[in-house]
């Protein structure tokens, strides 16, 4: 029999039980909705976190001093003095994967500007970590050389500093600002950037060159506290990193067996850190949904088996008239197939439509992937197959005769 | 007679065969080394009580079961050893069957009732398919009703779609089992008067029936007892299923 003539008797068979169909699906409904809709929600918080992370700046390694142990007491991580600015230059001298590397001086302090006063955090920097991390200048300059090598009295503000310190008539730029007293002149003001991964606030922050806040404030100490550092490119983060630390070791005289005192985090890293949670909570959601699609399977066996009794006599007549075993097979196993795709079609709807749903109502962010609508969908596919089959073999391998008989 | 039989083609030759089925502790002999021909243009009636045989008969002649011994000829083809697929496709071709009960699929309009059969003929397309069977309709006067539901249709009228069903694929041999046993009296004549027509019109009709009075319309009577032929008739004076419709007494319109 030709597959259009059976696609047609399947569906209308499927059609002459409205409510019974409808209800078979049901679980197949179900199943594929809270399918893509958990997927969509577990993909959502991955990619906001991949989003909030990439905020961080193109192929970012970081490299931070280890813990120090003082008497056996161990100290906060990062306050080793082991990072040098011998080790930076190496890094930058003999680390091919480098693009950028900007060494980091963090401070903090209070800073007026005329009759206005705020409390921000400072950090010294090469002018190369703006392109590490990716951070704009919207009005000014960025830092020059000169500013690096003299230890210039500039800054780069921040939008929300920038708001806190001068009135909205005022061009921050050229104006002049103590912070901590020390007199610095505002050459540029950030674009810009919104909240952070954790909620804090991206555009409190004041930027200057790394040898003024190292030097001026932090008291000539020689030691880094931070380094950024950007790869080539992505495929590059790796390599990068391994080169660093072979140098590092090698610098300090460290096998490959020992805890090095300093850490170094790449930002493929720092993304798996924080979506492995995620992905862990979706794996079990997907779990418990597709489960649903197996009880939905079910399902559609149990209403198939009770379909091939029911018709028992229907399908004696086609085999009356000259259906095969492999005819009777195919109509039911299509009528089951038809079942799950219909409700896997449905579902689908469903599934992307709550997901658009947790959007507006809950705020979540839902990204519903064609990955997982596919999956689903194949998965309801098998499911109706696997399901179907018993059923339809049973009905095909009835006796004609007997079949005919049946009351 | 005899030398027309031998001009005749045979359609059914049936040598030696019996039917055995094994109940486990029992064997039923249903048919007992039957030895019968049905040549083209008959219309043959074949008659015993329950359990004597005819049933069993009419199944293997249909192709729905194979005999444990013997032979079978089909339309000049044996057919004692075919497989089940061989076999759907042999009553696919050549086979026309209508039930006591129907059989026609519930919510399903009768035409599509009636292109059932054609539909598992691959050869068949649909437009082709559709002309059969609305032909067919016309030939049992049921062209008005082509649309109409099997639920929606009387006794009669079912019975005639039915009939339409078993022709719709040009079969050598049309097989009736008990096709009026539950019809009333008027209606059974007036299937039998279709049956009788349409073997007037040269089509080969075999039908199981236990009512004597049906079997009159047929031309050859055949007696079963026991799983075996006891009696042949050719009936001499063959009912005319008209006449008879007319003399039964006046009934209202019931189609």
């Amino acid at each position: 029999m030709k597959l259009l003539n059976l696609f047609v008797i399947a569906l209308r068979s499927l059609n002459k039980n409205k409510i019974r169909s409808l209800l078979t699906m049901l679980g197949i409904i179900i199943g594929v909705a809270s399918v893509i809709a958990m997927l969509a929600i577990g993909q959502g918080s991955r990619d906001s976190i991949e989003n909030q992370i990439s905020g961080l700046g193109s192929n970012v390694i970081m490299v931070f001093p280890g813990a120090t142990f003082r008497g056996g007491v161990a100290t906060a991580a990062g306050s080793a003095q082991s990072l040098e600015m011998d080790d930076l230059e190496a890094i930058r001298a003999n680390c091919p994967s480098v693009k950028y590397i900007s060494p980091v001086a963090r401070s903090g302090g209070q800073i007026i500007a005329g009759s206005y006063n705020w409390n921000s955090s400072i950090r010294g920097v090469y002018n190369e970590y703006f392109d590490i991390r990716n951070i704009e200048v919207e009005s000014g300059s960025r830092f020059s050389e000169m500013d690096e090598k003299r230890a210039s009295k500039v800054c780069i503000i921040g939008q929300t500093v920038a708001e806190n310190l001068f009135d909205e008539y005022t061009d921050p730029v050229g104006q002049r600002i103590r912070i901590n007293k020390i007199p610095f002149t505002v050459i540029g003001l950030l674009k810009e950037k919104g909240q952070g991964g954790m909620g804090e606030d991206q555009d409190d922050i004041i930027y200057a060159p790394f040898s003024t806040v190292q030097r001026r404030m932090r008291g000539a100490r020689q030691n880094i506290q931070q380094i950024y550092i950007s790869a080539v490119s992505e495929e590059k983060i790796e390599p990068a990193s391994e080169e660093i630390d072979d140098l590092l070791r090698t610098r300090k005289n460290i096998s490959k067996y020992e805890d090095p005192p300093f850490n170094i985090r790449t930002q493929t890293e720092i993304v798996e850190m924080f979506t492995s949670t995620s992905n862990t909570m979706m794996v079990l959601l997907a779990g418990i949904a597709s489960i649903s699609l197996i009880v939905g399977g079910i399902g559609i066996m149990n209403i198939m088996l009770v379909s091939v009794t029911e018709r028992t006599r229907e399908i004696g007549l086609r085999m009356a008239v000259g259906a095969r075993g492999k005819d009777i097979l195919r109509q039911f196993l299509l009528e089951a197939v038809l079942l799950s795709l219909l409700g896997g079609l449905i579902g689908a709807a469903f599934g992307i439509l709550s997901s658009k749903l947790f959007v507006v109502i809950m705020g979540w962010p839902v990204t519903v992937s064609s990955f997982s609508v596919i999956m689903a969908f194949s998965f309801a596919f098998v499911v109706g197959v696997f399901f179907g089959w018993y059923p339809a073999s049973k009905a095909a391998r009835l006796i004609p005769m007997d079949a005919l008989r049946y009351e | 007679m005899k030398e027309q039989d031998q001009e005749r083609k045979k359609i059914i030759s049936v040598k030696n065969l019996s039917k055995i089925y094994d109940m486990g502790a029992v064997k039923v002999h249903a048919l007992r080394d039957i030895g019968m021909d049905i040549h083209e243009g008959e219309f043959t009636a074949i008659m015993g009580h329950s359990g004597s045989g005819k049933s069993t008969l009419l199944n293997i002649f249909g192709c729905l079961d194979v005999p444990t011994e013997g032979k079978y000829y089909l339309d000049g083809a044996d057919v004692s050893h075919l497989n089940k697929n061989q076999l759907a496709r042999m009553r696919n071709r050549k086979i026309g069957f209508v039930f006591q009960t129907y059989n026609l699929l519930p919510r399903t309009s009768a035409l599509e009732n009636v292109e059932l059969p054609l539909l598992y003929n691959p050869e068949i397309r649909r437009k082709e398919r559709k002309e059969k069977a609305m032909n067919t309709l016309e030939l049992v006067g049921l062209t008005d009703w082509s649309e109409h539901f099997p639920n929606q249709l009387s006794g009669g009228q079912q019975q005639r779609v039915a009939i339409a069903r078993a022709l719709v694929n040009d079969p050598v041999i049309m097989l009736a089992d008990e096709p009026t046993g539950n019809l009333d009296t008027r209606t059974s004549f007036e299937v039998m008067e279709i049956f009788q027509e349409l073997n007037r019109k040269g089509i080969t009709i075999a039908l199981v029936t236990h009512e004597a009075d049906i079997s009159k319309f047929a031309t050859r009577n055949i007696l079963f007892r026991d799983g075996r032929i006891i009696k042949e008739i050719m009936v001499e004076r063959v009912k005319n299923a008209r006449e008879e419709l007319n003399k039964l007494p006046p009934e209202d319109e019931d189609i």
